[in-house]
């Protein structure tokens, strides 16, 4: 398992540099909060450990679980709601398209 | 354990693909969803494969969190969201902080305690420093306290010195087998705790977009380290994704504002940059960060000392119907002072009024205009701006030079000629807004003040802009109105 996780760290780390330096500035805001959203996927860690922990450490994992459950839901869904926003030309301003040089 | 694996890659190519769409406005709604989605089914993976008397409880947690987190991210305005993206970002540094912890006790890492080890205690630091980091962050944008930032005396010293001894008891509890586990994860924590507030304290505003990218990238390095902890393949990976991400716009940040990281964290204070002589902006044998919080008593009028002279040729306010009547090719320039103002609606009308009067209008957006990276972009598609007519600096300075009017809202430093025009300022070599280029230029700020950076704007002494000093929610209507 060991090194499967190493394999998987590393070429989630290249492949996201690539895909992530692409993503253009207008969307740097939205990529942002999407990526906050997905830091949350430590829920997923944090139910595993709620589970299988002792009783004592059981309530340090609750706290874990609601917080990285507020991190994952209300990530998503700010960035939908900004997204939903951009809007690509529709508007019938009548402005017109000059040339610039 | 094959499945495992294989279920491991789907996820994290579910969140790529995700990011991937995000390269473009048209398609990043879906890349969202399915990022999302992929979550979802993450979780609900994690749910089915654990079994045990506690799983009900443990839905009942996660639920109980899903409907905080949609309600907050319901509730809160577009103008609010650095503060909100800070906010879930220490929540998420917490939470990784916290996986660690309740995995120490039930730990059963036979002959990888190495790793174990170092791991947990890394992961511990770096989330609370994002928690602790995050909540300070929050706070000040929220501007619910430390409006100034909060310098104390041997601040640098003590923040290495609480990374390093987070490192020695690291070590030294991996010396010890986890022997004294507890007091060690306890100090590490605390540690922990104290560098994230030292670090967000002293930032100041317009420093906030490189803070909040690097808090955002320890929030994922700490998810995929404590990943490495509890051995889980989608939380490695995944947080090792959200770690670059930070990384990359962290880099983007510090250039866009011509600064090292270093010097962000801590080097310069804000507003230690005072104009002391009569040319303004040219002070390079002053020391950074010897006072703090900005200070702008010494900053007379440099319009009205050094250019007197031209003064009768400069534009009024007469002028101004004129200029925006006769404009074809206009440039609004938005800058964190609009968003300060809520003018971002009006900005808005005012695109579109000069766009009703077949006017070509674009906007130039400074890569660190706001308080984290795109801010002013998610403030004028809330205000109903087409996102083609949003352009990023690479973009839009060779338009400048075409432009029969730049409309200045709110900016100041993103737009200062002295950038390129003096050497030895904070923002020497800083890539600027060519506004000074544009035939006319207006500039609508609050006052004459300096930005940020403490340099005079060098632009408002120039012959072909007028300036008005005023509330942005107030003036941009009357420009609207002279429009006719």
């Amino acid at each position: 398992m060991l090194p499967a996780m190493f394999i998987i760290l590393v070429a989630s780390a290249i492949l996201g540099y690539r895909i992530i330096s692409a993503v253009p500035p207008l969307l740097h805001t939205p990529l942002m909060s999407g990526m906050n959203a997905l830091s949350g996927i430590t829920v997923i860690g944090a139910i595993a450990v709620f589970t299988t922990a002792p009783a004592g450490a059981r309530s340090i994992a609750a706290i874990a679980l609601v917080l990285a459950s507020i991190n994952v839901f209300g990530g998503f869904w700010v960035t939908e709601r900004m997204l939903r926003m951009f809007k690509g030309k529709k508007h019938e301003t009548g402005g017109e398209e000059l040339p610039w040089s | 354990m094959e499945l495992k694996v294989v279920l491991a890659v789907l996820i994290i190519a579910g969140f790529l693909t995700g990011i991937r769409l995000m390269q473009s406005p048209r398609t990043a709604l879906w890349g969202n969803r399915l990022g999302a989605f992929s979550m979802l089914f993450a979780i609900t993976w994690t749910f089915v494969t654990t079994g045990g008397g506690t799983l009900l409880s443990a839905i009942l947690f996660v639920s109980l969190g899903a409907i905080a987190g949609l309600i907050l991210g319901q509730s809160v305005k577009m103008i609010q969201m650095p503060q909100t993206v800070a906010l879930l970002n220490g929540f998420g540094g917490a939470a990784s902080a916290l996986v660690v912890l309740a995995a120490i006790p039930g730990s059963t890492v036979e002959g990888v305690e190495v790793l174990f080890w170092s791991t947990s205690g890394l992961a511990l630091v770096i989330g609370a420093l994002t928690f602790s980091g995050s909540i300070i962050a929050m706070i000040k944008l929220q501007g619910l306290a430390f409006r100034q930032p909060v310098q104390i005396p041997g601040h640098g010293i003590i923040l290495r010195l609480a990374f390093l001894s987070a490192l020695l008891v690291i070590i030294l509890n991996l010396a010890y087998g986890g022997t004294y586990a507890a007091p060690a994860m306890a100090l590490i924590a605390v540690l922990g705790l104290l560098a994230g507030l030292l670090i967000s304290l002293r930032i100041g505003g317009a420093d906030m977009p490189i803070v909040i990218s690097l808090l955002n990238s320890f929030s994922g390095i700490a998810a995929s380290i404590a990943g490495l902890a509890v051995t889980n393949l989608i939380l490695a990976g995944t947080g090792a994704l959200v770690g670059v991400a930070g990384l990359i716009l962290t880099r983007l940040m510090c250039r866009a504002m011509n600064r090292s990281l270093a010097n962000v964290l801590t080097g310069f204070v804000p507003g230690s940059h005072k104009k002391r002589n009569g040319e303004p902006g040219v002070t390079a044998g002053e020391p950074f960060g010897e006072s703090v919080g900005p200070d702008h008593e010494e900053t007379g009028g440099p319009a009205g000392k050094t250019n007197e002279e031209q003064t009768g040729e400069k534009p009024g306010p007469d002028d101004l119907p004129g200029l925006l009547n006769t404009a074809q090719r206009v440039i609004i320039v938005p800058g964190y002072g609009m968003a300060v103002a809520q003018a971002q609606m009006a900005v808005g009308l005012l695109a579109t009024t000069l766009e009703q009067k077949g006017k070509d209008v674009k906007f130039a957006i400074h890569p660190v205009a706001g308080r984290m990276p795109g801010h002013m972009n998610v403030l004028l598609a809330e205000a109903g701006v087409d996102y083609e007519k949003l352009l990023d600096i690479e973009e839009i300075n060779p338009q400048f030079e075409h432009a029969d009017l730049v409309i200045v809202v709110g900016a100041c430093d993103v737009v200062n000629p002295a950038a390129n025009a003096a050497d030895g300022t904070p923002i020497s070599g800083m890539p600027i807004l060519e506004a000074e280029k544009a035939k006319a230029v207006i500039v609508c700020n609050l006052d004459e003040k300096p930005g940020y950076s403490g340099v005079d704007n060098l632009l408002y002494e120039k012959e072909h802009v007028l300036t008005i000093w005023g509330d942005a929610s107030e003036v941009v209507p009357k420009l609207i109105d002279m429009i006719n």
